[in-house]
């Protein structure tokens, strides 16, 4: 069997992961925090990927990383960055198409804690950055982990997008969901369902986790 | 000296409040904000301390200006060093007893007020707990502990005492009190319990809609220096009871409920549930070690 569009899947969960993460914090703090009119637009183009199909997403972003338009050729030209049929495009897609997975949970959250938490802290003289670090993000560990998982779980099972933007290329854009379709096309089903099993196993190992931690079983059972 | 000149439109659930209050407070005054809720009573502590923006006014304390609309300062809350105490107590759960109080320090400060504090407030034995294994009494110790490491001038409490059985309370009210003295504070406290603000403030604001309408010393708001009587309890109606011609009233003072017995006159003013004095002169009261 070739590993290599698993490998390419975990490794796109990852890299997607870790920048959502980063990404998603200050977006959700501000949505959480803000009174701001423009904060139900803000939060429609966030959630927009959990309802819109994955191809329209793709087809968009084909359209405008290409270095035929002006963003892509700008994007080409300036900083040497193809988006299109690459890794780095694959990632960018994912990104956005994830986005609602890790704000969503991060945002709930953070509306959770009382207010006086962070009233509290400012009243002590610390910042707003200080406040976040220390007493709001540490208090929402769950909500973490299950931004996390959940985005990461979310691009393991993307499809539509990579196709569009992706291709099929093996070792740069060809991830295992691809890898399935391609190899049921072929008729080798033996193929299509070692990826199928494994991705199957992998993600409900990964929220079983999450689930049995944030229920707290973990901790009942180390007591 | 604190000076509030404030104005600040208020949404509630009772509708739309224009707050428009002018208050005075001496340093190291013990002062007590009163009345109903939704009187604005926390948004007046809330601008103080600059969680809440005026929509005018002015706040100067001492000689220094923290709000003035006109000239657009606004200082910030984490510059104002206030030392607040929230109603719910707002403790960090992801932090021991220990580490809530060190959180709370300044850049380079001493840290042995941390121990001070912690002996003080009797919470030696607790430092390494969370916040969720404390009883209400050992929680609004924290709280109250924790305002007080940044050395603040001003101590404000927002209806500290009123999640907590009467035990506690008083047990409370006089641990406040030394902390007042001791950390020579301008201490701001919102309370419903007229006990509590007899036995605590030096001064006493009443407010109603969004305006100051009484002040005075405790002794003379709730009507103590009427009577010259050596025996006075303040307490809450109960029940109002005819009997042939006279009134029985049962009133709840503390945990006690007491009888007085009363005219009709006088029993006519009275309705269930208002707060009272109780007070007497013509006897000798009897003392006993319980």
């Amino acid at each position: 069997m070739d590993w290599q569009p698993l490998v390419l899947t975990f490794k796109l969960a990852v890299v997607t992961t870790a920048i959502l993460f980063v990404i998603s914090i200050p977006i959700a703090n501000w949505l959480s925090s803000t009174r701001s009119k423009i904060r139900p637009v803000l939060e429609t183009l966030v959630s927009m990927p959990l309802v819109l199909p994955p191809t329209v997403l793709g087809f968009y972003m084909l359209v405008a990383f290409s270095p035929e338009n002006a963003f892509g050729s700008w994007l080409n030209e300036w900083l040497g960055i193809r988006l299109i049929f690459s890794f780095e495009g694959l990632v960018v897609a994912s990104v956005i198409y994830s986005l609602p997975f890790m704000v969503q949970p991060i945002q709930a959250g953070l509306s959770s804690l009382p207010s006086t938490l962070k009233e509290a802290s400012y009243t002590m003289g610390k910042s707003k950055m200080t406040t976040l670090l220390k007493i709001l993000l540490p208090n929402i560990k769950p909500s973490l982990l299950t931004g996390i998982v959940l985005s990461f779980a979310h691009t393991v099972g993307e499809f539509g997008v990579v196709l569009m933007i992706g291709g099929n290329m093996p070792g740069k854009t060809k991830v295992a969901s691809i890898a399935i379709y391609d190899e049921v096309e072929a008729l080798n089903y033996a193929a299509a369902n070692s990826y199928s099993l494994i991705l199957f196993s992998v993600t409900f190992v990964i929220l079983l986790l999450v689930y049995l931690t944030n229920g707290g079983y973990f901790k009942r059972f180390a007591q | 000296m604190i000076r509030l000149n404030l104005k600040k439109t208020l949404k509630s659930a009772g509708g739309i409040m224009a707050l428009d209050l002018q208050l005075t407070i001496e340093k190291g005054q013990f002062v007590t904000l009163f009345g109903e809720s939704g009187a604005g009573k926390t948004s007046t502590l809330r601008m103080l301390s600059g969680l809440l923006k005026p929509d005018s006014g002015t706040i100067k304390v001492g000689e220094t200006t923290w709000f003035d609309s006109h000239k657009n300062i606004d200082l910030k809350t984490q510059l104002r060093k206030v030392g607040y105490v929230f109603q719910d107590y707002a403790l960090f759960p992801n932090m021991s007893v220990r580490q809530n109080l060190e959180y709370a320090l300044q850049k380079n400060q001493d840290r042995t007020i941390i121990g001070e504090l912690l002996e003080f407030a009797e919470l030696g034995e607790l430092e390494q707990r969370k916040p969720e294994t404390l009883s209400g009494g050992q929680k609004q110790r924290v709280a109250l502990a924790r305002a007080l490491v940044q050395r603040p001038e001003i101590l404000i409490l927002d209806e500290p005492l009123s999640a907590l059985d009467l035990k506690m309370r008083i047990k409370l009210q006089e641990y406040l009190l030394r902390v007042h003295k001791k950390y020579k504070l301008t201490t701001i406290l919102v309370s419903h319990d007229i006990g509590e603000i007899v036995k605590l403030s030096d001064c006493v604001f009443e407010l109603q809609n969004g305006r100051v309408i009484k002040k005075g010393t405790a002794a003379d708001f709730f009507g103590l220096n009427k009577t010259s009587a050596k025996f006075r309890f303040s307490g809450e109606v109960l029940k109002i009871e005819k009997e042939d011609v006279i009134y029985v009233i049962s009133v709840l003072i503390g945990n006690d409920i007491i009888k007085v017995v009363s005219d009709r006159t006088e029993a006519n003013d009275l309705r269930v549930g208002d707060q009272v004095l109780v007070a007497s002169k013509a006897f000798n009261p009897i003392i006993q070690k319980l």
